[in-house]
């Protein structure tokens, strides 16, 4: 892998990571959408739609509520949709290595945005007074350095974790054991539980929710045995 | 949603000029910009409501700008969408002339309903709602394009439509907003949108399962069984463990199996 085929990728972790929390929270960073430009950027948009939609199943436990600490999809669905979508073929193993490593880079990712509100802390403390005496330019240069260190944070963690997973994606694909349809009804099997775990604490208390469910279940089961 | 919104104040709101309600909208999508632990969303704040406070008399080298500045940059904690609110509704009372000591309880008292709402609409409502009619897109065939299309329109469309009406309805009512808040959207949305994302749940897991899996049927049942068991284990764990956690450690191990044996 070459610096040049990193840096894109690098960007675009970056502009995703942003959107999380920063600018302009228009959901690009939801992994159906990342996963698919990362996969869109490897020359394989559809392959990273498959993966992203096994990793927007497990992100929808994980909605951005405040001051709570949730891991950072943006960065990490485009690492997992890379590298996934580098395997056209979609040989076994790969699907799993793929989730497996958005799965730890949204973990340091989530991380990586504590230590960023931490700094955004110092650098507000730096300029009390100016906040303070309403100084117009250390309001608005603290919104901007947010920002740019934010855009950094994630372009840094997708070249990081890209540079840093794929090769062993790959060593791993080549030694892999189990049967490709088996590996995949494995991750997507514990994507869609969590997804399933994740509806019920959203949904349960709504009046009726649960025989809404049951509705949309039946038609569900129903296309998916008639398609 | 603009239609409810009525200005409630004994006087009529002042125009603002649009190319500073522009700028006050296009701050608003950085409004997190640099949010942080100590102030949360406060310098948020100040940042965009900077552009109106500039009509302040003195414009921008004037007391009143900079008062005015340093009180919106403080704490401050809300639903980033529903915050416009609250930077229409400070914007127009800086504007007003009212009393400092006001808008300080305004401001601390809009916090608390500004992030619920904000939470259980959009966060626990509209996001997950927007994602599964996505996911039932894709389970029922639908290509990239209508996929995510279909996703960041509909997602948008809402987002979007909230901070545009948070943002009037906050400057139309200015120190009056709260009862704005009464809205049946915001009141009666959560619980509309609930049911839709449960029909959504159930119609999108089984269909994303069988597309992801690929052609063949002889898996899906017992893995829909396996999904069913495996949703209960995870509600059973809820507290202890989150459902991502889980599924790191779970897919290491299994790499580990297929790799090594």
């Amino acid at each position: 892998m070459t610096l040049i085929e990193l840096i894109p990728l690098a960007i675009l972790g970056g502009v995703l990571g942003l959107d999380v929390v920063s600018f302009p929270q228009m959901m690009i960073s939801r992994p159906i959408v990342a996963a698919t430009a990362g996969g869109a950027l490897t020359g394989h948009p559809m392959n990273g739609l498959l993966i992203g939609a096994a990793l927007e199943l497990i992100a929808l436990e994980t909605l951005p509520f405040g001051a709570s600490r949730y891991p950072e999809w943006g960065s990490a669905s485009v690492v997992g949709g890379a590298i996934f979508a580098s395997h056209p073929s979609q040989p076994s193993g790969a699907m799993t290595l793929g989730v497996l490593s958005a799965l730890a880079t949204t973990w340091v990712g989530g991380w990586t945005m504590v230590k960023l509100r931490q700094l955004n802390a110092v650098w507000a403390g730096q300029r009390r007074d100016a906040l303070e005496a309403g100084a117009r330019g250390s309001v608005v240069s603290l919104q901007l350095m947010g920002m740019t260190a934010d855009l950094l944070r994630g372009s840094l963690l997708t070249a990081i974790a890209f540079a840093a997973l794929a090769p062993l994606a790959n060593v791993s694909i080549n030694s892999w054991t189990v049967d490709s349809r088996l590996s995949r009804c494995i991750v997507v099997g514990i994507a869609a539980s969590v997804a399933g775990g994740a509806a019920w604490k959203l949904f349960h208390s709504t009046l009726g929710a649960r025989w809404f469910f049951v509705g949309g279940l039946a038609i569900g089961l129903f296309v998916l045995f008639v398609k | 949603m603009t239609a409810i919104s009525k200005p409630l104040d004994s006087r009529p709101a002042p125009s603002l000029p649009f190319r500073t309600r522009l700028a006050m909208f296009i701050r608003m999508l950085a409004i997190q910009g640099a949010w942080n632990y100590e102030s949360l969303l406060g310098n948020g704040i100040g940042f965009c409501t900077e552009p109106a406070l500039r009509l302040l008399p003195g414009g921008v080298r004037g007391p009143a700008f900079h008062a005015a500045l340093a009180r919106e940059s403080r704490y401050f904690n809300a639903h980033p969408y529903l915050a416009a609110v609250a930077v229409g509704a400070l914007a127009r009372a800086e504007l007003d002339g009212e009393p400092p000591e006001r808008i300080e309880r305004f401001r601390t008292a809009l916090c608390g309903p500004l992030g619920s709402v904000g939470d259980r609409l959009v966060w626990a409502g509209w996001l997950p709602f927007c994602s599964l009619a996505s996911l039932m897109i894709f389970g029922l065939g639908g290509d990239t394009l209508a996929v995510v299309g279909f996703f960041l329109v509909t997602y948008n469309l809402g987002h979007f439509a909230l901070r545009i009406w948070g943002l009037n309805t906050g400057w139309n009512h200015g120190l009056r907003v709260a009862v704005a808040l009464g809205n049946p959207v915001l009141r009666h949305g959560p619980q509309q949108i609930g049911r839709l994302a449960a029909v959504a749940t159930g119609v999108a897991i089984p269909l994303a399962l069988g597309r992801v899996i690929g052609p063949g049927r002889s898996l899906i049942g017992v893995e829909l069984i396996a999904v069913a068991l495996g949703s209960i284990l995870i509600v059973r764990l809820h507290g202890r463990i989150e459902g991502w956690r889980l599924s790191l450690v779970v897919l290491a191990v299994f790499v580990l199996i297929s790799v090594i044996r």
